[in-house]
């Protein structure tokens, strides 16, 4: 198995179709053939075990990805994010790499790519490493996740139907290389045959421009993209993207108030919340659009949550929630959510497969399944706030929070306390002026006395990384300090 | 015959076809055919002959084919005038469930 394979299906069944637009460039799907293997070349002639793309979403990411598969060495796409000593501190970890870095370079890369060549043909071995990924490190040090061939040809192969696109559809990719969403979109839509429209650098008003401007169907995004979509339109007064058919997101927890006002902005779209990690080569359950819509409908509270809910597993994949002695727990029990498919790989570079003797990788997220089989989630395992031997979720406080009308986002955190070992603390960013006793008070009618935070702080915006993930440590490390 | 495992490619000895295993019953010998012929190696040179007519439904590019018990699914990387079966036993496509978009 490798991922070349899925590009070279492509290029026999549409080769002609339009694969990618990026700015002003747009390659077919034959194009895109004919790069990988002018850059597949070029890569096994250097002598680099590794091919690393330092840089915003251009023509260099599919290129790069399918002909590191074809030259069998892992693709490496690292966060431009990230200062001087951090960079090369990664890439320390993948020496000798073919490191490709900002326009200048990507430009010399991709006129060698377009010049072609004729590498040897690529290996089907399943356990090559296709991509490495580091994680971003939100609880700790960077962690390079292994993504093999198999893993990632498993994902394609169990959820998305050859070539089963229309000519018409364009997907909007607006989350970074770096990103396992971003890997995800590229072979997915490839394999869908449906064109993907890159945005290097995400604001609210370029997405809509382009997304009219290349009358885009099919968009991922994270929460924090979607909200701040959503802000733009309803100031606007209308939606205006009538070709938009679909919208998928994730990567993130999805407010619920976010999510009902993109609904109601587009009333036609389909919804689609995926959830995954880097570790599972992207999505593992969805929740569908027409979950959505009987959500939506839905009259008792209970119904309305699956709105928040992340949904179930794909059919290639099996969830369960186990306690911390590793034992499953029934329906509507809080625990850490297990996985197990052919598309998950749970190894870290250098440490081997973090999985339990029969196959599950233990995500570190905490969530519960419900009655039906929908899976929520609760935050990070490592997040759970224990005050005096109870544990609880922040994410559960924080629903609660947002509900108030003056609160526009928030975040919960366990602060170390002398009384109770951890106390439950709040970051409020609020909308209009509001009395902390007042949040205090919906809190406790709505959950009990224990999940009121003890603490509550105004700020003026919370911590999140490029991606939309909050950064609790960040929060907690600020609300610590307040003590 | 050729060594069958995730991951294996194979082409046909009687037409265009080509596949790739996906998933193989384990310690268990299965011969491939396509056209009715055996299939080989996918470096092998093709035999020349025509796909037998109880074997010349096609085969579609990137469908994939599964044997009756499930433990046998090839992918097709390029399509050819041959069908597949083993032991004279056809291959069915294997029937998707559409997923939305997620990515």
């Amino acid at each position: 198995m490798n991922v070349m394979m899925l590009l070279e299906m492509a290029h026999a069944g549409y080769g002609d179709r339009v694969a990618l637009v990026s700015g002003d460039e747009r390659f077919t799907y034959g194009e895109l053939f004919a790069a990988a293997a002018g850059a597949g070349s070029l890569l096994r002639e250097s002598g680099a075990k590794h091919a690393a793309l330092l840089d915003v979403s251009s023509p260099a990411l599919p290129v790069m990805l399918f002909a590191s598969g074809w030259a069998g060495m892992p693709f490496v796409p690292l966060n431009y994010r990230l200062t001087g000593d951090e960079l090369d501190a990664l890439l320390a970890r993948v020496e000798p790499a073919h490191l490709v870095r900002g326009e200048e370079d990507r430009e010399r890369f991709l006129s060698r790519a377009r010049a072609g060549g004729d590498p040897e043909e690529w290996g089907m071995d399943p356990e090559e490493i296709a991509v490495l990924l580091f994680t971003s490190g939100t609880t700790g040090a960077p962690k390079a996740a292994v993504l093999r061939h198999k893993h990632l040809v498993s994902y394609i192969l169990g959820s998305v139907e050859f070539g089963a696109a229309g000519e018409d559809e364009a997907t909007l990719v607006s989350v970074p290389p770096y990103h396992i969403a971003g890997i995800a979109a590229t072979l997915s839509s490839i394999y869908a045959g449906r064109r993907i429209v890159q945005l290097p650098s995400f604001d609210p008003e370029g997405w809509l421009e382009l997304a009219r401007r290349e009358r885009v169907t099919h968009a991922f995004v994270v929460p924090t993209m979607l909200s701040r979509i959503v802000d733009v339109l309803e100031g606007a007064g209308s939606a205006e993207l009538p070709a938009l058919r679909a919208l998928a997101y994730g990567g993130g927890k999805m407010p619920q108030p976010v999510i009902e006002r993109a609904m109601k902005l587009f009333p036609e779209t389909d919804f689609t919340n995926a959830y995954g990690l880097t570790e599972t080569s992207s999505t593992i359950s969805v929740l569908t659009p027409e979950d959505h819509r009987a959500a939506a409908a839905g009259e008792e509270p209970q119904e309305r949550r699956r709105l928040v809910s992340v949904g179930r597993p794909l059919p290639t994949v099996e969830v369960e929630i186990r306690d911390a002695e590793g034992a499953p727990v029934p329906a509507g029990e809080r625990g850490e959510i297990h996985v197990r498919g052919e598309q998950v790989s749970g190894e870290y570079l250098g440490r081997g497969p973090a999985l339990t003797d029969d196959g599950w990788f233990p995500t570190r997220d905490a969530g519960s399944l419900d009655e039906e089989g929908y899976l929520f989630l609760e935050g990070r395992s490592d997040d759970v706030i224990v005050r005096g031997g109870e544990n609880m979720s922040p994410g559960e406080i924080e629903d609660v929070l947002l509900e108030h009308p003056a609160v526009a986002d928030c975040a919960v955190v366990g602060v170390p306390d002398e009384e109770w070992g951890e106390a439950v603390a709040a970051a409020v960013v609020a909308r209009e002026p509001v009395e902390p006793e007042a949040l205090r008070a919906l809190v406790k009618e709505r959950l009990r006395s224990s999940r009121v935070p003890q603490r509550i702080v105004f700020r003026d915006e919370l911590p999140y990384n490029e991606t939309g993930k909050l950064l609790r440590r960040v929060v907690r490390a600020d609300l610590a300090g307040e003590a | 015959m050729a060594e069958i495992k995730p991951g294996t490619r194979m082409r046909s000895a009687v037409c265009a076809t080509e596949v790739m295993v996906v998933a193989a019953p384990k310690d268990e010998g299965v011969e491939l055919a396509c056209g009715g012929a055996p299939m080989l190696a996918i470096d092998a040179e093709p035999g020349g002959g025509e796909p037998s007519p109880d074997f010349k439904e096609g085969t579609q590019l990137g469908k994939r084919y599964v044997n009756e018990a499930g433990s046998l699914e090839v992918l097709c990387t390029k399509p050819g005038e041959g069908s597949l079966s083993v032991g004279g036993t056809a291959l069915a496509i294997k029937g998707a469930k559409p997923l939305p978009a997620s990515d």
